[in-house]
């Protein structure tokens, strides 16, 4: 066990995957020698040489696309996007072809392929380095969309991500890189070093994709959220002293809809949350599927907390971000109406 | 100084419309066998002529020339002849299947097949081709049997994709035939990955990229070239310039540039044009990229200048934007007819075995498409289940396709 940032287990998770499969290559921008702007592959060029972790053009459509050929040749590529704000040049080589490459040729070819990309606000990254675009990969059949909430998480999905036999899409929250962040931007930043998912064990493991975490028992309200979110409902939950039982979805693509509809049907309650923008975000898909399966146990209508339908501003950041006060009310109203 | 003079927009026009009587005057054909060889693993930069030129082997009588004849026998050119006559019975059999409604939409490669006949035999098995919609000229030279082919087209219950693709999106892992894609450009790029995969693998395998005159516009074009120049990736990059993508003539897509094989300078990367209606050039040309690219030398781009004679697609009338006379004025005349007429020259080939190949093709054919229809076509016979149409999402079903799957009723 050691006690790490979700920096350093990514990094790990690339290092240990790279040691037991020759398949598995890394690159992207400033990836190779440097070890990316997040240090997220730092010292695996050192390690396993310049063939299996290099720098890249700055070109995500040639990043995908070379990808793309990779895995059809049968390497595990591993493809950082620098900020998943970055992606939309790839969105084509993504949707029409890593996606549906298996389908289209009844298994002829397929594409394992590891798409990483920071996500998130937070950082004051404006609305070039702060998008949360989830909802354009969980609209096509074929992806697989992870989000990971903690360093272990972040390197179990990782690990399971590569040795997937499908294209999965690892959005990574970049607010938490260097600790659990609940949305009190004032408030002096917190490591990972005391938080108990900071704690990663040693050895290589995987984290089942398609599986979420309670991360608190509660029995009023069930709140439905994933990466940066996570860590906002637990501290809006104590803040409130409202009851939540709140599930780290992990996986959004496949979705746990078994654990959620367990969950609701207990609270009859559902609070759903997301940074990214509310309309055609993928809470509206959350509070769909909670109504079809749950409408007979829910007591009060589901309510939704996002970000804004505006570009991710740069000096509003916190009036942008769906933070523990925003949340706070949502559980205070859902528990009001009935 | 000032200057108001008000601007206007450039927009390149054809030089043959409707109506128009076709002239190529203006289109430089070299004589055959003056292109030079160089040696395949001279630099880029001591090749930059190639671009220019046009690289020809069979002159106006039949006759190979010059130093890029010779590669091949006697044997290999009649069975040449065979894979482009199959090519176009083939095409002509199954146009007429989508006229009686057999099926939904058809390609043929009229005027074009020897551009990826003579191309698969430069390459070898376990290479792999990452093909647009008129390169099917790879799966007949390749061996890929005409009722499988003929399975994918009618969508059947035999098609190897289980009705999942429009009709000629084969897929033939097996034959070096990368699945198609109807979004131009994308599998230029992927091709530079595979054949970079094939490098970090240390393996000897190499690709064939390949791309319209049209969808060189695309940036994946850029991308595929960045990365191929980057990482010199054993791959080699073809552009098939037909002279029209759909109704727009190639000169939108190549803009003021002189040749799209000049294309290639800007990135290091070698380029050459060639005759792709010269079944001798095509190959010979390919194989001179093969030999740079299996040598470590990197990528080489091609230009198959050739000129498609048909529709773009059963769905397209070409006597709407172009004189109908323009495929007979093209200089660089018919594949099939340069190479009878080449074979005859040498005394391996006569009318009469002409005429006789044509019956037996058009029986190989007629069998195959018979054998075709027994699995079924579009709208008849048996078909793929709706069932599978939920299989290879993904690897394994996740939980909320087998529900959508139950409430299919499948």
């Amino acid at each position: 066990m050691a006690q790490l940032t979700m920096i350093e287990a990514i990094q790990n998770a690339h290092d240990l995957a790279m040691e037991r499969d020759d398949r598995v290559v890394v690159y992207g921008e400033d990836v190779g020698y440097f070890g990316g702007v997040f240090r997220c592959t730092a010292g695996l060029q050192q390690k396993y040489g310049t063939s299996r972790c290099f720098d890249a053009p700055i070109n995500e459509s040639g990043l995908i696309g070379t990808g793309i050929g990779m895995a059809a040749y049968g390497l595990r590529p591993v493809v950082e996007i620098q900020f998943a704000d970055y992606m939309y040049p790839a969105y084509d080589q993504i949707v029409s072809e890593a996606a549906r490459l298996r389908h289209r040729s009844a298994g002829d070819f397929t594409c394992p392929i590891v798409i990483r990309m920071p996500t998130g606000g937070g950082i004051y990254g404006g609305q070039t380095h702060s998008q949360s675009p989830e909802a354009l990969f969980t609209h096509v059949a074929g992806l697989k969309v992870v989000v990971p909430s903690n360093p272990q998480d972040a390197k179990g999905l990782l690990c399971a991500a590569i040795e997937d036999p499908d294209p999965v899409i690892i959005l990574e929250p970049k607010r938490l890189y260097n600790g659990p962040f609940d949305g009190h931007h004032d408030r002096p930043v917190v490591p990972w070093k005391k938080h108990e998912l900071g704690e990663v064990n040693d050895a290589y493991y995987t984290t089942e994709i398609g599986k979420a975490a309670i991360r608190r028992e509660g029995q009023d309200v069930t709140v439905l959220a994933y990466g940066t979110m996570v860590h906002v409902a637990l501290t809006a939950a104590q803040e409130t002293g409202v009851d939540a039982e709140v599930i780290d979805l992990r996986s959004l693509i496949p979705l746990d809809l078994e654990t959620i509809e367990v969950s609701v049907k207990k609270t009859g309650r559902c609070v759903v949350l997301h940074e990214a923008t509310k309309t055609s975000g993928f809470g509206a898909e959350l509070s769909a599927q909670v109504q079809e399966a749950c409408f007979y146990h829910l007591e009060a209508p589901i309510i939704r907390v996002t970000g804004w339908d505006t570009p991710y501003p740069h000096a509003q950041e916190w009036d942008y971000f769906p933070g523990p006060a925003r949340v706070g009310a949502a559980l205070k109203s859902v528990m009001k109406e009935h | 100084m000032s200057n108001s003079v008000p601007l206007t927009l450039h927009v390149p026009e054809p030089g043959c419309r409707p109506g128009d009587t076709p002239d190529f005057s203006g289109f430089e054909v070299p004589v055959a066998g003056e292109t030079r060889r160089p040696d395949p693993l001279t630099a880029p930069e001591d090749i930059r002529d190639l671009a220019f030129s046009i690289v020809r082997v069979l002159d106006d009588d039949g006759e190979a020339k010059g130093p890029w004849a010779g590669t091949f026998e006697k044997e290999a050119l009649l069975d040449g002849l065979r894979h482009m006559m199959t090519l176009r019975t083939f095409d002509d059999r199954m146009l007429r299947a989508q006229r009686q409604g057999k099926t939904s939409f058809y390609m043929q490669h009229l005027g074009e097949e020897a551009v990826a006949c003579a191309f698969r035999l430069a390459l070898r098995d376990g290479d792999m081709h990452f093909p647009t919609y008129r390169q099917a000229g790879l799966l007949i030279a390749g061996g890929y049997p005409l009722t499988t082919m003929m399975n994918q087209i009618y969508s059947n219950a035999a098609d190897p994709i289980k009705g999942r693709q429009m009709p000629i999106f084969y897929s033939a892992k097996d034959h070096g035939f990368f699945s198609l894609s109807g979004n131009l450009g994308t599998q230029f790029v992927q091709a530079v990955g595979w054949g970079m995969a094939s490098a970090i693998s240390g393996d000897t395998k190499i690709a064939a990229a390949w791309i319209g005159d049209g969808s060189t516009a695309e940036t994946d074009f850029h991308s595929a070239m960045v990365f191929a120049s980057t990482y010199k990736a054993p791959v080699i990059l073809n552009i098939v310039n037909n002279q029209w993508a759909i109704s727009t003539f190639q000169g939108i897509a190549r803009g003021n540039a002189t040749t799209f094989a000049a294309r290639g300078h800007g990135f290091g990367i070698p380029a050459i044009r060639v005759d792709g209606n010269d079944y001798l050039a095509v190959h010979a040309v390919a194989r001179w990229a093969a030999e740079r690219a299996r040598s470590g030398h990197g990528s080489t781009l091609i230009e198959h200048v050739t000129y498609r004679s048909g529709g773009h697609s059963t769905s397209d009338d070409p006597s709407a934007y172009r004189a109908k006379e323009e495929g007979h004025s093209w200089p660089l005349g018919d594949p099939i007819e340069r190479l009878k007429a080449h074979l005859i020259s040498i005394d391996a080939w006569s009318d009469d075995r002409h005429k006789q190949a044509e019956a037996e093709i058009q029986d190989e054919v007629r069998f195959a498409q018979k054998e075709a229809e027994a699995n079924g076509t579009l709208i008849s016979g048996p078909a793929p289940s709706p069932r599978d149409m939920f299989e290879d999402v993904y690897a394994e079903m996740p939980p909320h396709l087998r529900a959508q799957r139950q409430e299919a009723g499948f």
